[in-house]
């Protein structure tokens, strides 16, 4: 167990060094000149001289790396040249708003998916699991923008019931900050959950036509127990997969539905940051969300161990 | 007892709310620093923060703000303001001259300052007695009055922009009816009322939410679902639907700026080798092939002015004397024989936002009839610009978002040594015209002055103006005392929720 886990760490360090050239990399080859889409549509040539020094932008591309990677090492992301304010506080603004709603959207995609896929998986072939599949099928082909468009109009503009869009803390109130997080979070979570529901029917399918489940039935066993214990519980190795690649996607920000519930997450952040060529943003939540990303792989591995005890071996 | 408790504090609740301006922005606005911003949208933000020596009234006259009267000297060289007496700024501190001198040479001086250009003619401020500053200029400059107006005219307090230096804008301090409360960033900008303002009588709201929603639909989502009492840039196509809901108003203003295309006349290369940049007669078949009004009406549901110079119709500096000129297509198929390519063909390059590509397919298939075969080649907004400051373009259509004073929309782009010059024309004769009406200030030889430019820019077309848009605003019917001054700034003073 202990060398798995090492094993897996010292692996990290190399991807993130991969991943620190290949952002700052990719970014170079984004169309215009950070330094004039910053200067605006006056784009004063001084200023755009002044930005270019400013951000080392006239010096050599290792160079440039170099300056950034020994401050990400000193724990400095930099400085957002749009708005001036530090690249980590920002993520730090963010992060507590998209483990929120990713947190909200997994639950909700757990709820449904898991539940839809056990149901349609033992009640293969009947209007259940037509239901589920119907159901999975809308769920996948509903672009997020538009069902969420459609939710503001039907229980913000219509019915008043929810706040069309906006974030309101916990903190402040926290009957607010879930009514404002309802809808982004069910948008969310309805696609994961239809891609969920498919890997646990299909998962479920393959367990329950083993041998154990036929002994644990013949044993005369309840059929409760031996869909929930015995069946779910070996099926659940792909979905904690799944899952937790999902989590890591919307950890990295779920860009279409926070523009659309004008939610201040990471999302929204990296997208302006990409259009207004803000560098160090860009550069430190793609880093940043990346290291978790690779966080979360590494805890789907331990959790293989606690759900599977064959994994210990 | 509880159920008391909570009626008062539902009521307490409801009085703050009622108190609160919340308005929906288009975009999240840059660094909240008069010296360093960029962006349309930030100043929004900063009418409602920051105080200005001058403001412009609905005539676009400049009016008195900070500064009560001015004078110019004999030579125009230099400019006395007399300032208002017992402004403070929101830390406390005194708006007086030496505070103006620091915020001038500020704006000046600061490395990668962004009113630079429009600040350089001044040579010296002096703080001639405590409300009285002289400006010295090495040059008379025309446009002067009207840059105070905007944020070249904002006064920031020097205490705080010394004590924070290049972090100002992340907690601004003016001296505006509002002050800087917090921010969060794609999110809220939130302002409460500075109690010491000094024209505290016209402030009516404790606080306001400015709100960035990118999204149009949600925009007005929102202010028809409540959560927003005001909102900018409506879209065109959304005015039949709101104007039949009398829970809400629209308000429209023409622009200062404009929408037009720059053609490549001799910026590189390129353009010398296709027709349109080489020859006058074909850029004139082009304009001859479009029709403004069918343009409006198709690409901006109507929301705009056709014009065809730097400034609207109705703008004091429009030159009557060189008309909107109207479609003629048998006109233009002459002129393209005459010029020897009865089919030419050239790219368009579009801004890839939604207006702009309606826009440019509407001019493609109008340009069609006359023979023209125009290739759009939409590109992402910062590639664009950078590829129209090479000179990488036949034609561009650019909208610029306009200023108050007619130099702000022409000598940047049009001055030989203009350096958005992208065009790359200069004719001797319009240069001069436009240097001289920077150093006149009698209005009415400044429109003639302006008159030999418009002529000019018909005959050679470096740039086709095609129309002005309306700033489209809808707000809540509830909400009166609003100001339509074309500069599409939301001026809080006198706002009231009735």
């Amino acid at each position: 167990m202990l060398r798995f886990l090492l094993q897996r760490l010292a692996t990290i360090v190399p991807t993130l060094f991969f991943v620190s050239v290949l952002i700052f990399g990719l970014q170079q080859l984004l169309p215009g000149d950070p330094a004039t889409a910053l200067a605006g549509e006056e784009r004063d040539p001084e200023a755009i001289r002044y930005l270019r020094q400013k951000f080392h932008l006239d010096e050599p591309l290792p160079v440039r790396y170099w300056y950034w990677a020994s401050g990400v090492l000193k724990g400095d992301l930099g400085d957002s040249v749009r708005i001036q304010k530090p690249v980590t506080e920002l993520i730090l603004e963010k992060l507590p708003v998209t483990i929120q709603l990713a947190t909200m959207a997994m639950l909700i995609a757990l709820v449904i998916g898991v539940t839809a896929g056990v149901i349609s998986a033992v009640k293969r072939d009947t209007w259940w699991d037509y239901g589920a599949n119907v159901f999975a099928l809308w769920g996948l082909s509903t672009p997020n923008f538009w069902l969420g468009i459609l939710l503001i109009l039907v229980f913000a503009v219509q019915l008043g019931w929810l706040p069309a869009s906006g974030y309101v803390s916990p903190f402040e109130d926290l009957g607010a900050n879930l009514a404002a997080m309802i809808m982004p979070a069910f948008v969310l979570g309805n696609a994961i959950a239809a891609v969920l529901m498919r890997h646990t029917r299909s998962a479920m399918l393959q367990v329950l036509s083993s041998d154990y489940v036929r002994t644990a039935r013949a044993k005369g066993l309840d059929e409760r127990v031996v869909v929930l214990k015995h069946a779910l519980r070996n099926a659940l190795i792909p979905i904690i997969t799944l899952g937790a690649l999902e989590f890591g996607t919307l950890l990295s920000g779920a860009v279409l539905t926070e523009q659309v519930f004008t939610i201040p997450g990471f999302g929204k952040l990296i997208v302006d940051a990409v259009f207004n060529r803000d560098y160090s943003v860009v550069q430190g939540v793609v880093l940043f969300t990346a290291t978790v990303y690779i966080m979360l792989n590494l805890l789907a591995d331990l959790a293989y161990f606690f759900v599977n005890p064959r994994m210990r071996h | 007892m509880r159920i008391r408790q909570a009626f008062v504090l539902l009521l307490f609740a409801s009085t703050v709310q009622g108190q609160t301006l919340r308005i929906g922005l288009a975009e999240d606005p840059d660094i909240l620093d008069p010296t360093m911003a960029r962006t349309f949208v930030g100043r929004i933000v900063f009418a409602g923060l920051c105080d200005k020596l001058f403001d412009l009234d609905e005539k676009l006259n400049v009016v008195p703000q900070l500064a009560t009267s001015y004078e110019w000297s004999a030579d125009n060289k230099s400019l006395t303001l007399k300032l208002r007496n017992g402004v403070t700024f929101h830390d406390g501190e005194k708006m007086d001259a030496r505070a103006v001198k620091f915020n001038l040479e500020r704006h000046r001086d600061t490395p990668g300052s962004n009113r630079k250009g429009e600040l350089s003619v001044i040579s010296s401020v002096d703080a001639v007695d405590a409300s009285t500053v002289r400006i010295n200029l090495s040059a008379p400059f025309a446009p002067l009055l009207t840059v105070l107006t905007d944020r070249a005219g904002m006064m920031v307090s020097p205490k705080a922009a010394q004590a924070t230096g290049e972090k100002f804008g992340a907690k601004p301090v003016c001296s505006g009816p509002f002050r800087f409360v917090e921010r969060i960033a794609q999110d809220r900008i939130v302002l409460e009322r500075y109690p010491n303002y000094w024209n505290k009588g016209e402030i009516h709201f404790d606080r306001i939410v400015y709100q960035p929603i990118p999204d149009a639909t949600v925009r007005l989502a929102n202010l028809r679902s409540g959560q927003l009492d005001f909102i900018e840039r409506l879209q065109p196509s959304d005015v039949p639907q709101l104007k039949n809901d009398r829970r809400f108003r629209i308000a429209k203003i023409v622009e200062l700026g404009y929408q037009g295309i720059t053609i490549n006349i001799g910026k590189s290369d390129l353009a010398q080798k296709n027709p349109l940049g080489k020859d006058a007669r074909v850029r004139e078949a082009f304009e001859l092939s479009l029709d403004r009004d069918a343009l409006v009406r198709v690409a901006m549901e109507g929301e705009a002015q056709p014009g065809n110079q730097w400034v609207a119709p109705n703008n004091r500096y429009y030159a009557k004397s060189v008309p909107v000129p109207k479609r003629n297509l048998e006109r233009a198929k002459q002129l393209l024989r005459e010029a020897g390519v009865p089919n030419p063909s050239f790219t368009l390059m579009t801004p890839t936002a939604s207006d702009a590509q309606r826009m440019a397919q509407v001019i493609q298939a109008m340009a069609k009839d006359a023979g023209f075969d125009v290739k759009i080649q939409s590109t992402e907004f910062a590639a664009s610009l950078k590829l129209a400051d090479q000179g990488q373009f036949e034609a561009y259509l650019l909208a610029w978002s306009g200023r108050a004073d007619p130099d702000g929309n022409l000598h940047i782009f049009l001055a030989c040594k203009g350096p958005l010059n992208n065009s790359g024309w200069c004719k001797p004769e319009a240069d001069e015209a436009i240097e001289k009406a920077r150093v006149t200030l009698d209005p009415a030889q400044r429109a003639k002055l302006y008159e030999t430019v418009a002529q000019n820019v018909a005959k050679d077309r470096p740039i086709i103006y095609l129309f002005h848009r309306n700033w489209l605003w809808a707000h809540n019917a509830k909400l009166t005392g609003l100001r339509t001054v074309p500069d599409g700034m939301v001026r809080v003073q006198g706002l009231k929720m009735n």
